[in-house]
């Protein structure tokens, strides 16, 4: 079945017709265009499809569009500035190495922006709590680990080039 | 994906007429997180996927003050249950299970009552909820029904419900004074894993803090379904309760459980975890007696 909904995408107001049976994955990639939102198992698993509703980090693979309406989408797109200025976060996962192929990027990010919203000083425990449920073949997580922790302690400014960090011991 | 109708009742009166009038063509859906994979694996093919997300009253989380009941409604995301300075507090055992269901992304629209109705011999939110007395409130075209959530569970997937029924809220009575809880999803990694072992233990303590009134010990994966070592319970009832105690009631606990081998893991290895983990979580729950 087919209904309309209305919901805001990156602060922008949409309105349009969905599917039912479309996953907000599938509405992102394959009708919005939109392909930083990245598809790895499609079943929860990996946290590549990772997007917030509302305040909420979520697996766009397995959330049904319809569910959307009336809601707010914030996906990998909407954080850099309109002029090409990353969000510090980026800034700070390119700096530090929390990046090598970018599969799991856009994931890793978005759920370390749902993290960031809720508590802007997280432990290193927290973050990692709260990543869990986004994997990365690459990295070996340290990296994004100190991506994420480099935004909470330095306060979003003077990020400078690291190229390699081992876990400090709490 | 298989193409299926989204209906959006407001009500349970309405989902019930909904899936009434559609009959095996129906399914409900909370969080979606079992459904949605089942259908995208080609286990599940519903013409009508009926949702109960946006029946307010399914969502609710309380203590009734008067009563001392705790309320959970089915809908409740593990998400909340985490989130609630209630349930971290009064009711750690519940509190230590849900934050290590699957991950952040799962927890924020996975539902307590979806993973009871699944029943799968691995649900973490059931072992807790067991150790809890817990009760089961459920409302279909025969009325509202009630039962104690051990009763729930029949087999792997299968439960009580009977067709059109909606599981609606979890009762758990009030606790004794001097209650202690702990759970532990025993596995490789706590997170995005099914455990190979799950373990709950409540004790309640007299006022000497010392001798057992109460105990409880739910396990997960050791049997078909959800358990409690009801012999192990015996035998710490009365006693006063150290360390080996705790030791002889996770051995006895161990004989009771029905483990099995899986790819996750061997039987014998289960059985001496179930005792080890008895064990170590009734000692945790002393640990968190003394500090209430
Ligand atoms: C990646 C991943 C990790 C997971 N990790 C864990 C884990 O660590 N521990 C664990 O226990 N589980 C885990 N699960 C399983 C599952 O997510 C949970 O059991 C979850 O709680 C199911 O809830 P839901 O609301 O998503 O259920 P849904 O998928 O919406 O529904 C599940 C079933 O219950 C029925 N149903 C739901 N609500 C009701 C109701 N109120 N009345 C009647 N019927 C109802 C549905 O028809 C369906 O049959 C995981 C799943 C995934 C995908
Ligand atoms: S693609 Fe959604 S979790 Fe892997
Ligand atoms: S950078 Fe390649 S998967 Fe994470």
């Amino acid at each position: 079945m087919e209904r309309d909904v209305k919901f805001l995408l990156n602060g922008n107001e949409i309105k349009m017709k969905i599917k039912d049976h479309w996953t907000l994955l599938y509405l992102l990639r394959e009708e919005l265009d939109l392909m930083g939102t990245k598809e790895g198992c499609g079943s929860g698993e990996c946290g590549a499809c990772t997007v917030i509703v509302n305040k909420d980090a979520v697996n766009s693979c397995l959330y049904l569009a319809a569910e959307i309406d009336g809601k707010e989408i914030q996906t990998i797109e909407g954080l850099a500035s309109s002029d090409g200025t990353l969000h510090p976060l980026q800034k700070s996962f390119v700096e530090n190495g929390g990046i090598q192929c970018g599969f799991c990027s856009p994931g890793m990010i978005m759920s370390a922006k749902a993290l960031l919203n809720e508590n802007q000083n997280p432990t290193t425990e927290e973050i990692k709590h709260a990543l869990a449920g986004n994997i990365c073949r690459c990295t070996g997580y340290i990296q994004i680990i100190d991506s994420v922790r480099a935004v909470t302690s330095t306060g979003n400014e003077g990020i400078e080039v690291v190229a390699w960090k081992t876990e400090e011991k709490p | 994906m298989k193409k299926f109708t989204y209906l959006i009742p407001k009500s349970t009166d309405e989902a019930i007429s909904m899936h009434e009038s559609h009959g095996k063509r129906a399914k409900y859906i909370a969080g979606g997180t079992d459904v949605i994979v089942k259908i995208k694996e080609g286990k599940l093919s519903p013409d009508y996927l009926i949702s109960l997300k946006h029946i307010t009253s399914l969502n609710q989380l309380a203590l009734n003050k008067e009563t001392g009941k705790l309320h959970i409604g089915a809908l409740v995301t593990h998400g909340m249950l985490e989130e609630s300075s209630l349930i971290r507090t009064q009711y750690p055992i519940l509190h230590d299970a849900v934050t290590n269901i699957g991950s952040v992304q799962i927890r924020n629209v996975a539902t307590i009552g979806g993973n009871l109705v699944n029943a799968v011999p691995s649900a973490d939110g059931a072992i807790p909820l067991i150790a809890l007395d817990a009760k089961v409130e459920f409302y279909g075209p025969k009325g509202e029904q009630s039962e104690d959530l051990i009763r729930f569970f029949l087999g792997p997937g299968q439960n009580i419900l009977e067709r059109s029924e909606i599981l609606t809220e979890i009762t758990v009575p009030p606790l004794l004074p001097n209650t202690g809880s702990a759970y532990i999803k025993f596995g490789r990694r706590a997170a995005m894993e099914l455990p190979l072992l799950g373990v709950g233990v409540l004790l309640s303590l007299d006022e000497d803090l010392k001798h057992c009134v109460k105990a409880r010990i739910g396990l997960g994966v050791a049997a078909p379904t959800p358990m409690r070592a009801m012999e192990a319970e015996q035998f710490l009832t009365g006693k006063a309760i150290d360390e080996d105690m705790a030791s002889e009631a996770g051995r006895i606990a161990a004989k009771e459980s029905r483990v099995r081998d899986s790819i996750r893991g061997v039987a014998w290895y289960r059985r001496e975890m179930v005792s080890v983990l008895v064990k170590r979580m009734g000692l945790m729950c002393l640990e968190r007696i003394r500090d209430l």
